[in-house]
């Protein structure tokens, strides 16, 4: 089983829901954000084309910050989900340092947190709640493992791409163009 | 002309604009751990070498010196850890993937023994030493007749502390100036330069400052040449860590690290100690204090340039 996540930039609109239905469902602290939207302008004008995107941890297959954990607080649950044990967790912050998506962020309590694909959803079955709330329905969360999964079928058709894959983590979050 | 905008109003703290995770405890721990392991090496190589009569300062007193120094920077370390009261979870894990995790325990096992190692000179320091205790007494004699070994022990964990100091930084995949393996080795040169500083600092001797700058001389030149190769392998790699070494080709931290590091740190003290050595009249303690002062400034810059460099937008 391999969780991933892909991101159809075509449809999102960048409305934000994904943002605040994170931090209703996982109490993220006021001021922090485990998913955020970025906005990217390309060329000059009267020739510009925009991109929106929901970002987030990647998950990555090659996790750096759980090679670089000394604790491993940092670690890899079943289906590649990168998860951060509280209780294990000293606040180094080397795993922040060591991402190349600055998905990480110490939260007010001490400890390294991030995006956990909503894994108590998926435990019960339940799509993570950006997914679930999407309005355009551009977040399609699924088992690559599976090559009759939503996501498997839609990235074996349509275009994708792989935020800095040149940094060597083999992401699991695919942007389709 | 690309431009990339958070539209979502992420400020995560010490994340956005840039990454500053590490303000001046992990440097100050960083050299404090490269001055430490400078000052246990020399000491313990001498030892070996029988010399302690002949380079007191760097064989027995300075030791003194290092239980002191690495509690301070234990302490820094502490200070550092956001989540402060689960910090012995660091001992109940062994990671040999994570350079933090083996720096734990090498701190776990150099402490006690840099503290054995100091108290182990006292009775040839103050020749009536007597410790109160008579348990203790025939202890400290028992490892003054073992002190080779404790030597090699030393020696060894000195190495491995100041070349992970490091290490430590080029594990971080995501900050393109740490991506270099020349930053060990340049961390543990400039340790032992800081260690070799610090003898010339306090040496009264002639014939121990002889050496010591002599030392010193041969590590600045090894430092030199770590620095420019450091920036050669940036040169000629991707993108990323172009802009990375152009932060110090031409950027904000040109000035910073040429004049004070380069110059003051480095190139002034090579000089001040080549005319010190031809018997001119240089106050030996410029520049132990310069290459002191210099070997703190690369730590401070190194992490601090890291921090600002990366792969994303």
């Amino acid at each position: 089983m391999r969780y991933a996540m892909a991101i159809d930039t075509k449809k999102c609109v960048g409305c934000s829901d994904c943002v605040v239905a994170c931090q209703t469902e996982n109490n993220v602290p006021i001021g922090y954000c485990r998913d955020w939207i970025v906005e990217t302008t390309t060329g000059t004008y009267p020739e510009l084309s925009m991109e929106l995107r929901s970002e987030r941890c990647n998950h990555c297959s090659d996790a750096p910050c759980v090679r670089c954990c000394p604790t491993e607080a940092s670690h890899v649950e079943e289906g590649g989900i990168v998860l951060v044990d509280h209780n294990d967790c000293i606040g180094c912050k080397a795993c922040i340092a060591s991402c190349p998506y600055d998905a990480r962020f110490i939260h007010p309590e001490g400890y390294a947190d991030k995006c956990t694909f909503c894994i108590h959803r998926v435990k019960k079955g339940e799509d993570p709640a950006c997914v679930a709330v999407c309005p355009t329905h551009c977040l399609i969360f699924g088992d690559t493992d599976d090559p009759n999964s939503t996501i498997s079928r839609i990235l074996k058709k349509r275009k994708w791409k792989q935020l800095i894959p040149e940094a060597g983590t083999d992401p699991n979050i695919y942007y389709l163009l | 002309m690309i431009e990339e905008l958070i539209t979502s109003g992420r400020n995560l703290p010490d994340i956005d604009p840039r990454l500053q995770v590490w303000g001046w405890e992990i440097p100050f721990y960083l050299y404090i751990g490269g001055l430490v392991a400078g000052i246990l090496f020399f000491s313990a190589l001498f030892t070996l070498r029988n010399r302690e009569k002949d380079y007191p300062t760097a064989v027995k007193w300075l030791p003194m010196a290092a239980p002191v120094l690495l509690v301070l920077g234990l302490g820094a370390l502490f200070l550092d850890l956001s989540h402060k009261l689960y910090f012995w979870q660091l001992y109940t894990h062994l990671r040999w993937e994570s350079p933090m995790s083996w720096g734990a325990w090498t701190l776990l096992a150099i402490t006690p023994l840099s503290i054995l190692w100091a108290f182990s000179w006292l009775q040839d320091i103050f020749l009536t030493w007597q410790w109160p205790y008579q348990w203790l007494n025939i202890f400290f004699q028992w490892i003054r007749k073992n002190r080779n070994s404790l030597a090699w022990a030393l020696i060894i964990l000195a190495l491995i502390l100041g070349m992970y100091t490091g290490i430590l930084l080029s594990a971080f995949n995501a900050r393109p100036f740490w991506n270099s393996a020349i930053l060990g080795p340049l961390f543990l040169t400039s340790g032992l330069s800081t260690g070799v500083a610090a003898t010339l600092l306090f040496s009264r001797s002639h014939k121990e400052r002889k050496l010591f700058a002599s030392i010193d001389l041969i590590l600045i030149g090894i430092e030199i040449f770590l620095i420019i190769h450091l920036f050669m392998g940036f040169l000629a790699g991707t993108r990323v860590h172009i802009l990375a070494a152009r932060l110090f080709l031409g950027g904000p931290y040109t000035a910073v690290f040429w004049v004070f590091i380069m110059g003051f740190g480095l190139i002034i003290p090579g000089i001040l100690e080549i005319l010190e050595l031809r018997h001119k009249p240089i106050p030996g303690y410029i520049p132990a204090f310069l290459v002191l002062l210099g070997g703190y400034l690369l730590r401070v810059i190194i992490v601090d340039a890291g921090q600002a460099s990366r792969w994303l937008y």
